[in-house]
């Protein structure tokens, strides 16, 4: 089979997204509060739901990481999601299944899961 | 909200506090002794550790070394379950050195909760923190 041009920029995009994890520059950032409070209400079942959706989707450029207490512990369990370029968007009261969704609609996406978030970027609240 | 139900996750809270210590090597031992009725769980890091000030107040649910907050309930938790058996918890560490957290329980006491699911607890800690090492052995019918 010929290569194309068009071939080439896949090529260089689908490498472009493996070296940034490489060089520890992912594209979108999921940050799991662990803190007491969140571990209580379960955030490792979260936490490797998120997992689980990574090594589904088989992406390497979104990068999985922990906190602390956000000081918002009724609503655990809560994880923020940046995306590059992006205001950061918090997400509360988390099940396996709105995991899922966010994954699925924002990570992959693009678009925000307006209902399950508290707030986006740290000022305007929904 | 859930309770705390099992001691894996616990374990992930302490574990959590030994890397916001800055830790670059945690290591997780279980000593499970039927004989003896006994379960001791170990766990130590290379963290910033702490001063006699901050060992003696560290099971002290209403106190905690972050700024804006109140309370901090991690190792008093844990404390709480080991007491709850009749055991009790050791916290040992140097300033600069790192901690040892030791929690002995009493295995067939009617407060005595499961240990839960230790391999989902070490999966999670190894891929979120890369940069950190985790050891993690369970020892039965192994006694120090």
């Amino acid at each position: 089979m010929k290569l194309k041009p068009s071939d080439l920029d896949k090529i260089a995009q689908k490498m472009r997204s493996v070296t940034n994890l490489r060089k520890g520059t992912s594209r979108i950032k999921i940050t799991v509060h662990m803190g007491t409070c969140g571990i209580a209400s379960g955030a490792r079942d979260i936490l490797s739901a998120f997992l689980s959706c990574v090594e589904e989707e088989g992406v390497s450029d979104v990068l999985i990481t922990t906190s602390g207490c956000a000081g918002l512990c009724s609503r655990e369990p809560m994880a923020t999601v940046e995306a590059r370029d992006k205001p950061p968007v918090k997400y509360v009261d988390l099940t396996k299944e709105k995991v899922k969704r966010i994954f699925k609609d924002y990570v992959m996406g693009g678009k925000i899961v307006e209902e399950y978030a508290l707030a986006i970027g740290s000022e305007r609240v929904l | 909200m859930i309770p705390m139900y099992d001691l894996s996750l616990h374990i992930l809270d302490i574990v959590e506090n030994s890397i916001r210590a800055g830790a670059r090597n945690v290591w997780i031992d279980i000593m499970q002794n039927t004989k003896k009725k006994r379960l001791d769980i170990i766990i130590k890091d290379d963290g910033k550790g702490m001063d006699d000030k901050e060992i003696r107040s560290a099971s002290d649910p209403f106190f905690t070394t972050k700024k804006g907050k109140k309370v901090g309930l991690g190792i008093s938790l844990f404390a709480q379950a080991a007491h709850a058996t009749d055991g009790e918890i050791i916290i040992k560490s140097q300033k600069g050195k790192g901690t040892e957290v030791r929690a002995s329980f009493n295995l067939y006491h009617p407060d005595m909760k499961p240990l839960g699911d230790m391999d989902e607890t070490v999966r999670v800690l190894r891929a979120t923190h890369r940069d950190v090492t985790f050891r993690y052995i369970k020892h039965d019918k192994y006694m120090p």
